[in-house]
Formats: C-alpha cells, sequence, structure tokens
C-alpha cells in the first residue's frame, strides 16, 4: 500500500506544503519567516520521505518499480501512470535534495514577497518530480509543462535587472520545443491510440515517421539541455535568475533534456536515433569546444558558469548516444555529478553575490585572503568540475569518454579537448576571484561563510566525494535498466537490418 | 603497515587542515613531520621486505569502479619499483617537512602549508602504489593539484598564480594524451589491471586498430606513445616543459619536493612502470630516446646563462629527466630508476642549499647580486658542493654512477638514437659541469654584491634546516656506492625479479657489462673536469670573459636568455588564439548570428508585423466597410472567374 502511493506522496506533498503556505494570515515579516520555516521543513520532510524510494528499490530489476496507475481521462485511454526506474530514480532523488538547499540559499536573499517565493519553489519541486516519475506520455507532458511556470515567475519576479527579457526568452525557446513536442504527442496517440508510455515502446513506427517524430523530440529536449546552437537561453536566464533559480536550471532543469532522450527519444525510436547520432556527435562537440572558448571570455561569474554548463552537457550527449554501457552510464552519472557540481558553483557564486550584489568578475580579487573557508569550498567545487579523479566529475568524464572511444576516437578527442579548456577556464576565473592582491577596499568587508551557508554546503561536498571515491552505490542501481535500454535498442536495431534483408 | 604508510600523510593533512584552531601552526608542524618521520620508517621496513626479499602483494581496498567489463579498484601494488619509490618519496617528504618548519617560520598560514605538503606526499604514493592505470591516474592528477596549489601557495603574487595555471594546464594538455592512452588500452586490453595488461602484452603486440588519422596502426605502439605524452606533461620534457621554471616561484621547499625529487620524475615512473608494454613498442621507444636526449641538451644550454639561482636549477632538473627518458628510450630501465633516485636526493640537496642561500639573503634568488658568502655559511657551502659535485657525475659521488651507466648503456645499445642520445648525454654533461660550477662561483666566490648591512648578517641555518639538508647530503655520497649494486649491477634481475621487463635483445645495461671501450667510461668524468675547469677561469680567475663573449655571441644569448622563445612562441599560437576565437564566438556567434537569426530576431520580425498590421486596425467605421466591400467584389469576381 505504502509503496503504491509513495511515489505520489512524493510528488504532491510539497503542493500540499505550498497550500498551507498559502494559508498563512499576519504580518508581513511574521508571514515570510514562518514561509520560509515551512518551505524549509516541508521540503526536508520530502526528502527524508524520498529516501524511502531508494530503500524499496530493487536495483536488479530492469522494470519500473512503485508504480501506481488511475484511470485518468478514459476517453483517451490515458491514465495517471507513475513509476520510477534506475534512470529515473536518482533525478528524483536530487530534485528532492536540492530543493531544501535552494530554500536554505534563498534565506536572506530573497526579502520581497517571500510567501509566494516559496509557494513557486514547492510547485516546481513538485512538478520536477512527476515529470521524472511520470509513464504516460501526456501526464509527462502536462508535468513538463506546468514546471515553466513557476521558473518563469521566478526568474521574471524576483531576477536581476533585464529579468523581463531572460525570462521570455526562455519561456519562448522551450516553449516552441514543446509545442512541436505536442505535436508530435498527438500524433503518436493518433497512430497507436494510448499516451501510455510501455505501450508506445512496444510499438514500432513506420521509419519515416519516426524521423519526424524523434525531430520533434529531439528540438524539444535540445533546447532543454541545452545544445548548440540552441543555447543562448540559458546564460540570459541563469544570469538573471536568483541564485536559487540558478540551481534549480543547472541542477534540474538542465538534466530534462538528457533524461528525455534516454526515456523517449532513443526507446520509442531507434532507427531514428541510429540515423541522427552523426548529427548528435557533432553539435555535441561543438557544444564542447565553443561554449568552452566563449566561457573562457566571460566577464561575469554567473555567466561563465552557465557556459561551462553548456560545454558539460556536450560531454552528456555524447555520451547518451554512444549507446553502450559505459557512455549512458556515464553520461546518467553525469547529470548527477554536474547537478550538484555546478549548483554548488551558482552557490558560491551567489555567496559573495548576496554580500557585494555585483557578479563582475573584476571587481573581485584577493577574498581567499578573508574567506578562507570559502576558498576552499569552491576549491573543491572548481576542482570537481574540472574533472579531479576522486570527484564526482572524473567518474562521469572518464565514462563517457571510454565509451565514446569505443565508438569513435575522434569524438573522445574531440570531447577531451574540452578537459584543457574547462581547467583553463575554472583556474582562471577562480585565479581572478580569489586570488591576487586585495586591492579593492569594498571588499574589506566580506566576511567568511555563515553555518547555514555551510550547512548547505556540506551535503554537497560530501555527495560529490563519495560519488567519486565509491560510485558503484549509484552506478549498480542504475545498471539493470541502462542495459536493458541499450540491449531493446541493439534488439530494434537489429530487427530492423533482418527486415531490410528479407525486404531486399 | 602498507596500508599505513599511504593513508598517514593523509589524515594528518586532514588533521592539521581541519584542526588549525585547535592545534595552532605548532601542532601542524608536529603531526605533520612526525607522521611522515613514521612514514619514512615504515617504508624503509617496506623496502627490505618487498625489494630486498621478495615479498610482493597487492592489497585490495575497495572496488571503484564496476561497470560493464571495466573494473577498476583502488589497491595498493607492492613490488621493487613500488618500495624504492616510496623510500624515495617518504624521505625526502620527510627532510622537507623538516626544513619547511624554520623556512617558512615567517609565512602567516604554516598550517595549510604543512597539510598541502602532507597531501602531496598522500598523492604522490597514491600514484607510486596503484596497481591499475586510472588510480594512477587519480594520483597523477593529485599531485598535480597539489603542485597547482603549492606553486600558487603564495596567492596574493600574481606572477606565482600565473605559474600556478600554467603548470596545471601544461600538464593537462599531457594528460589528455594519457587519457587516450587509457582508453585506447581499455579498447585494446579491455582491462586497466597492470597484471592483465602485462601478461596480456605479448600477445598483442602486434594488434592494430583505428586510431584518428591513422587506419589500421598498432595498438601498443599508439598507447605507449599517448602514456609518453602524458610523461612528457609531468616530466617537462621538450615541448611542455615551460611550466617547470616557472614553477619555482613556490617556496623552495616545494621546489626540491615535487619540481626536483619527487613529482617531476612521475614520468619516468610510468614507462617504467609499463616497461612490460613498452618493450613491445620499439617505435615508442624511439620517440621516448630522442625527446629525451633533446630535452637533456636543450635545457642545459639554456641553464647556461640563467641568473636565477633556482631556475638555473629547475632546467637542470628539466635536463636530468632527459637523461632518465633517454635511458628508459634504450630499454635501460633500472639505469632511468637508479638515476631518478640519486638525482632526487642530490636535487633535493642543492634546492635546499640554495633554500638556506636565499634565506639568509633576504628572499634575493638573483645570483648576480650574490657572491663571495662562502666563509660565512660554510655548511650551506659544503653540501652545495656535495649536490654540485654529484650532479656533474665527479666519481664517487651518486651521480655518477647512475649517470655513467646511463651513457653507456646508451653506448651500447647501438642504434641510432642509442648514438645520438649518447652523444647528446657527452655534452650535456659539459654544460651541467660548467652550469653547475657557474651556479657555484656566482653564488658563494667572487666579490660579494650583496649590500654591506645583508652581508653583515648572513649566517649558517639553525640545526632543524641543517639535519635535513645532512641527511640529503649522506644520500647524495652513497646512494650510488650502495644502490649500484642492487639496481644496475649483479644483484639487479634478483632485485627487480618480475617488475621490470626487458627483452633479452634489448638489455643494453647487460651488454654494457659485457663489454664498453674504455673511453667510453673516462669521456663523461674528462668532459666534465673540463667543464669545471671552464667555469672556474670564467668566473673565477678572470671574470670579465663572460661579458666578452656575450658580445661575441649577442644573437645566440638572446636566444638563450628568452629560453628558446617557447614561451613567446605558446602564447602567440595558443593562448591569445583561444582568447580571440572565444571573442568571436561570443560576440559574433552567439550574439549577433544565434540571437540575431534566433529569438531576438523573430521577435523583431514579430513585432515589425504586428506593428504594419495594426495600422490597418484603424477604429473607423468606413475603413472597415470599404474593406468588407472590396472583399466581397475580390470574391464573387474569384468565384465568377475560377468557381466553374
Amino acid at each position: 500500500m505504502i509503496k503504491q502511493w509513495l511515489l505520489t506522496i512524493v510528488i504532491f506533498g510539497p503542493m500540499l506544503g505550498a497550500a498551507f503556505i498559502m494559508t498563512l494570515r499576519g504580518r508581513t515579516d511574521q508571514i515570510a519567516y514562518s514561509s520560509r520555516c515551512l518551505a524549509l521543513i516541508t521540503s526536508s520532510i520530502i526528502f527524508l520521505i524520498s529516501l524511502l524510494i531508494l530503500a524499496f528499490f530493487e536495483q536488479d530489476s530492469a522494470k519500473f518499480q512503485l508504480v501506481q496507475k488511475i484511470n485518468w481521462i478514459p476517453s483517451l485511454s490515458s491514465s495517471y501512470h507513475i513509476g520510477v526506474d534506475g534512470i529515473s530514480i536518482w533525478f528524483v532523488m536530487m530534485s528532492t535534495l536540492l530543493t531544501p538547499i535552494c530554500i536554505l540559499a534563498s534565506w536572506e536573499a530573497i526579502q520581497k514577497r517571500v510567501r509566494e517565493y516559496m509557494i513557486a519553489f514547492l510547485v516546481l519541486e513538485s512538478m520536477m518530480i512527476g515529470m521524472f516519475c511520470a509513464l504516460d506520455i501526456l501526464l509527462f507532458y502536462i508535468f513538463f509543462e506546468a514546471l515553466l511556470i513557476p521558473i518563469f515567475l521566478i526568474i521574471g519576479v524576483w531576477g536581476g535587472v533585464h529579468r523581463f527579457y531572460a525570462a521570455f526568452k526562455f519561456f519562448l525557446y522551450t516553449l516552441v520545443g514543446s509545442v512541436l513536442m505536442l505535436l508530435a504527442i498527438i500524433s503518436m496517440y493518433c497512430y497507436t491510440g494510448t499516451t501510455n508510455l510501455l505501450t508506445l515502446m512496444q510499438t514500432r513506427f513506420l521509419p519515416e515517421m519516426q524521423t519526424w517524430l524523434w525531430l520533434a523530440f529531439f528540438f524539444s529536449f535540445a533546447v532543454k539541455v541545452p545544445m548548440w546552437p540552441l543555447h543562448t537561453w540559458l546564460p540570459d536566464a541563469h544570469v538573471e535568475a536568483p541564485t536559487a533559480g540558478s540551481v534549480m536550471l543547472a541542477g534540474i532543469l538542465l538534466k530534462i533534456g538528457g533524461y528525455g532522450f534516454l526515456r523517449f527519444s532513443i526507446p520509442i525510436f531507434p532507427e531514428a536515433s541510429a540515423d541522427f547520432t552523426p548529427m548528435v556527435y557533432a553539435l555535441s562537440v561543438m557544444s564542447v569546444i565553443y561554449t568552452s572558448l566563449v566561457a573562457l571570455v566571460q566577464q561575469d561569474m554567473k555567466k561563465m558558469i552557465a557556459y561551462s554548463s553548456v560545454a558539460h552537457m556536450g560531454f552528456v550527449t555524447v555520451g547518451i548516444f554512444t549507446m553502450n554501457i559505459m557512455g549512458v552510464d556515464g553520461s546518467i552519472f553525469y547529470m548527477l555529478s554536474h547537478g550538484i557540481v555546478s549548483s554548488a558553483l551558482f552557490l558560491c557564486v551567489g555567496v559573495i553575490y548576496d554580500r557585494m550584489r555585483i557578479r563582475e568578475i573584476k571587481f573581485y580579487g584577493g577574498i581567499a585572503k578573508n574567506m578562507p573557508r570559502y576558498a576552499m569550498i569552491f576549491m573543491i567545487f572548481m576542482l570537481a568540475s574540472v574533472g579531479l579523479p576522486g570527484t564526482s566529475g572524473f567518474i562521469g568524464e572518464l565514462l563517457i569518454l571510454t565509451g565514446a572511444f569505443q565508438v569513435n576516437t575522434w569524438i573522445a578527442a574531440f570531447t577531451a579537448s574540452g578537459l584543457i579548456l574547462g581547467a583553463a577556464y575554472m583556474l582562471y576565473l577562480y585565479r581572478r576571484v580569489l586570488f591576487g592582491k586585495l586591492e579593492n577596499e569594498q571588499l574589506n568587508i566580506l566576511l567568511d561563510l555563515s553555518p547555514r551557508e555551510i550547512a548547505m554546503f556540506t551535503p554537497l561536498i560530501i555527495l560529490i566525494l563519495s560519488m567519486g571515491i565509491y560510485p558503484s552505490i549509484f552506478t549498480d542501481m542504475m545498471s539493470a535498466s541502462v542495459e536493458s535500454l541499450i540491449t531493446n535498442y541493439k534488439a530494434a536495431l537489429n530487427e530492423n537490418a533482418m527486415s531490410n534483408l528479407t525486404a531486399g | 603497515m602498507y596500508i599505513a604508510i599511504v593513508f598517514l600523510p593523509l589524515i594528518s593533512a586532514l588533521i592539521s587542515a581541519f584542526g588549525k584552531n585547535k592545534l595552532g601552526d605548532k601542532g601542524a608542524q608536529i603531526v605533520t613531520c612526525t607522521s611522515i618521520l613514521i612514514v619514512a620508517i615504515l617504508s624503509t621496513v617496506a623496502f627490505w621486505e618487498v625489494a630486498l626479499n621478495g615479498q610482493y602483494q597487492t592489497i585490495k581496498l575497495l572496488t571503484w569502479i564496476k561497470i560493464g567489463s571495466l573494473e577498476v579498484n583502488w589497491a595498493l601494488r607492492w613490488d621493487s619499483l613500488t618500495a624504492v619509490m616510496v623510500i624515495v618519496i617518504s624521505v625526502i617528504s620527510f627532510c622537507v617537512h623538516l626544513y619547511s618548519i624554520e623556512y617558512m617560520s615567517d609565512d602567516p598560514s604554516i598550517a595549510r602549508f604543512m597539510s598541502y605538503l602532507s597531501l602531496f606526499t598522500f598523492a604522490m604514493l597514491m600514484l607510486v602504489t596503484s596497481d591499475n592505470l586510472i588510480q594512477l591516474f587519480f594520483g597523477w592528477e593529485s599531485v598535480g593539484v597539489m603542485s597547482y596549489l603549492l606553486i600558487g601557495f603564495w596567492y596574493d603574487r600574481s606572477s606565482a598564480n600565473a605559474a600556478a595555471i600554467k603548470a596545471f594546464l601544461m600538464n593537462r594538455i599531457g594528460d589528455f594524451g594519457f587519457l587516450l592512452g587509457i582508453f585506447s588500452c581499455f579498447v585494446i586490453f579491455d582491462s586497466l589491471d597492470f597484471n592483465t595488461i602485462f601478461m596480456v602484452a605479448p600477445k598483442m603486440a602486434n594488434s592494430t586498430f583505428n586510431f584518428l588519422f591513422w587506419k589500421n596502426i598498432n595498438a601498443v605502439t599508439v598507447i605507449s606513445i599517448m602514456l609518453f605524452l602524458g610523461a612528457m606533461g609531468k616530466s617537462a620534457q621538450l615541448g611542455l616543459h615551460t611550466w617547470l621554471p616557472d614553477a619555482m616561484e613556490g617556496p623552495t621547499p616545494v621546489s626540491a619536493l615535487i619540481h626536483a625529487a619527487t613529482m617531476v620524475t612521475a614520468g619516468v615512473f610510468l614507462v617504467a612502470r609499463m616497461s612490460p608494454l613498452f618493450e613491445f613498442a620499439p617505435e615508442a621507444l624511439v620517440v621516448v630516446t630522442y625527446i629525451g636526449a633533446a630535452t637533456a641538451f636543450f635545457a642545459a644550454t639554456i641553464a647556461l646563462i640563467q641568473n636565477d639561482i633556482k631556475r638555473v636549477i629547475a632546467y637542470s632538473t628539466c635536463s636530468q629527466l632527459g637523461y632518465m627518458f633517454f635511458a628508459l628510450g634504450v630499454s635501460a630501465y633500472p639505469a632511468a630508476i637508479f638515476h631518478l633516485v640519486t638525482h632526487a636526493f642530490f636535487k633535493a640537496l642543492l634546492f635546499l642549499s640554495a633554500g638556506s642561500v636565499i634565506h639568509a639573503i633576504n628572499n634575493e634568488q638573483n645570483m648576480k647580486k650574490m657572491g663571495g658568502m662562502w666563509r660565512k655559511t660554510p655548511w650551506t657551502y659544503v653540501m652545495f658542493w656535495i649536490g654540485t659535485l654529484a650532479l656533474i657525475g665527479i666519481p664517487f659521488f651518486a651521480g655518477y654512477y647512475s649517470k655513467d651507466t646511463i651513457l653507456e648503456s646508451a653506448f651500447a645499445s647501438h642504434t641510432g638514437g642509442g648514438k645520438f642520445a649518447f652523444w647528446m648525454g657527452i655534452v650535456t654533461a659539459l654544460l651541467t659541469a660548467f652550469y653547475s660550477c657557474r651556479l657555484l662561483f656566482m653564488t658563494f666566490h667572487g666579490k660579494s654584491r650583496i649590500n654591506h648591512y645583508t652581508f653583515k648578517n648572513i649566517h649558517d641555518p639553525s640545526p632543524i634546516m641543517l639535519i635535513p639538508l645532512l641527511v640529503l647530503a649522506v644520500g647524495a655520497l652513497l646512494s650510488g656506492i650502495i644502490g649500484y649494486k642492487y639496481f644496475v649491477g649483479t644483484q639487479m634481475h634478483v632485485f627487480w625479479g618480475s617488475t621490470i621487463k626487458i627483452l633479452e635483445e634489448h638489455n643494453t645495461i647487460k651488454a654494457a657489462h659485457h663489454y664498453t671501450p674504455n673511453w667510453v667510461k673516462l669521456l663523461p668524468i674528462l668532459v666534465a673536469f673540463i667543464g669545471i675547469s671552464l667555469a672556474y677561469i670564467m668566473y673565477i680567475l678572470q671574470p670579465s670573459i663572460p661579458n666578452k663573449i656575450k658580445n661575441v655571441i649577442r644573437p645566440l644569448q638572446i636566444f638563450l636568455l628568452n629560453k628558446w622563445f617557447f614561451d613567446e612562441l605558446y602564447n602567440y599560437l595558443f593562448v591569445r588564439n583561444s582568447f580571440r576565437v572565444g571573442w568571436l564566438f561570443w560576440k559574433t556567434g552567439d550574439n549577433t548570428i544565434i540571437n540575431g537569426f534566433g529569438p531576438d530576431g523573430i521577435s523583431m520580425v514579430t513585432k515589425w508585423c504586428a506593428k504594419k498590421v495594426s495600422i490597418w486596425q484603424t477604429g473607423y467605421l468606413y475603413h472597415y466597410a470599404f474593406a468588407i466591400l472590396i472583399g466581397l467584389v475580390a470574391l464573387i469576381s474569384w468565384q465568377l472567374a475560377f468557381g466553374s
């Protein structure tokens, strides 16, 4: 019983908390304080409950687990159908982990409309978890679209100076993508008469149709990843979003694209995926090199990290489309790692932004002197981002590149050049912000990390190191699902080749 | 015990880093020094058990990565090569720890420094004890990071920061090759464990695969060359060497430990470790030989005219590493490791002595501002002589045994590369003798160029700094005589056991033992004395000669002074262009093209259209009525014309 309802509780629990916050009455500052507390409590409880998902999960099975299915729109034969497998479970965990951290990060940074902000975050959490759990494509689409609303508000209301431009750019970009996806979903429904994901995975679409459907889905997910040249919304959105918004963008929203490829594009359209693989490789390599070089010349800390995210996601897309165990495992692992590391880097930027309200790199310099703890923590995250062995980033990069090397040595070599560039821009950033002489007198007032900030970083550091030193905890859980994904894909391709042979 | 050796430094580093408030600087020094002392003692025991009594073992700690057919463990592999490296690392690390107590006593962040040193020691030990390529890479990158942090230890100096980043990036370029080597290894051997690779290597000697441009290229050769690329980065070989001299921005103890004795020799260690693979890649060995020999010569030429005391020693390190590499290239792996050990002692000695000189004269590093101080600092002076003589390779000092073995093996290999390396080695020996003595004479002899006030206060350092010097001096004196028998002498095969593999037809050390002409044995000593005499004439008897020569060979001098213009070339080719292309992509690519034709463009077009269309929305009834009428007429006409 509990198993059946567990996911539903995790999905809608945050909404419940949001509803509580909505009913708060009193003076503005009281409301602000209690909604902060309530939001933190809700999200922490949800995180604890979500640990049960891990406990109940059987890692040897590739099937969807903790499944719940309730009839929803019978006329469309759509149902409220949710469940997790080895791929989605970690994304759910990421969402439940990052939300309380985000709320901690916004504790002092957000002073206006605190209640609404907290509600937006909790709703966002609900939508994200729902999206990762959905096993009905219509349900997925609804969550997928609905989560745009809170993040749009978070950027548009609590963002920086150019927040409207950024928010609209982000919204329209993703909307164009998702409209195409909606069309694809409708045509799939017309073809099969169902929106159930499991049935769709069994369906063999005609090659012609696959191509178009694949492209529609690809466009939508490529915007989310984001892949070059659809990436320009990301730097703007990151720069303008409040710190916690950036964390959510980098930590979860960018992962939707990769998750979408693994959940929809590859299993439902295997032939089309195989046909388009060279294009994906080309775009990914372009992403890695192009955006790394752009990151090198940025003058705004957040923008630089945003561009670095694009480059890192290039690794992920390479890994996914290698379609061997190492590449796919690696890219899932790398998504998790990047979710933590880049979130942490945005939080790091947030720490000094909260104090000085300036993101210009030039403004800073030498602050390692009065913020030694901050310097150490930033160093750990920077090294994880650079992919130092022993941190999570390395395992992901290693697996992806090994997978890619087996497919094509050129892809591996080009992608690996991102490691050199990545080290260049991260070290260059660190040097300009933390090292050097403390020349700017305004920086003398900077205080080192507060206990709240340390509490926010500690779980992230523990995760990064444990993922780097003993990654088996994570990879063991996903391996069964990934293996079955790859076997099905290869089987579908073989079948296709056979039928072509007999036809010919 | 074997686990404690590796992890004690980590624990002490963590204690001194996080217990800063409770322990204070003193506490950090005590904790790190004691733990490294214990490690040094334990590693002597380990050396006895493993290297001398042949108790090889692998201790598995934890499964690291297990995905598909890739299985990698955290494990400690103990064999002769490991034991040799561990004892060198721990002894020198202890000396440096002890030395730093006084050397860094005025620094505000002592605890941080000590914990960095210990952390580095841990990383280095992980590197040498690994039993697979990935753990080796872990150690490899970690020592790189520690080197980055220690070079940039004084982070408020911008030159130190620049040097630190440069070191990290140059190493990353090498690592790029290293990683490709690891991937190729995995593709060919389906495993990254040393045992598996070494066992399968002979069978795979002729296997081929497609690698970048090359179709059906010999896989073992590719793997070896790619791994060597990594080694070139770490060991500052020609092309990827530019970071090492700049790395001297770090505190001197760091230069001694990391940039002379241990980390930079990791590349040599890697090739020696992978000897069962390199033996089947003769082409790769030829590459190693040529690059090693070229580096030895190239770095020595630059060392001739540098004026910064530490930079001279740094270039000398670079040049000595070149010796080690061409020894590896002619399959004289034991000789390379032998030289690694002796070099570790005498080069650390030289650096630490240079450190006490620098310490004595208020952090001045320019030799033009030294001189005549030998009476004031007799101990340091003697230590410097021991180090210098060992470096030059004067008989009975450590360097003599190892360097001569290398040169003899190169001669005995009877290949083109071996000949080239031998003659390069001889010329380099001459240059080495010259620049080392020039360094010594300029620092300690002649008329003092130190300002009067400082000169009065010059004195030898206290015992805490002298003890490490003495320990290293003993090493520089005795490690050659004692080690010769085991490393490359009669006991060689027993000592190395199965650790190092040399194909019978490549065994140049054996060939050298068998027959070496006498002139080959004497030539290195002869050139060494020529070098010393030249330096003596030019810097003590007739100090005016150097200036005269300088005027004659002005262009050559500029060429050498600018270090063959490598930095300028790299800066021009790579650094500037990266930034330029970055700007281009950002401003033109992203902002003008993608945004212009993409979101901004579309929204502008939409707005423009909306504006144009909205003109029609005038609000006047007769406009609408007119439009309706026109529309009606048009529709009816169309119906009449085409309807039937």
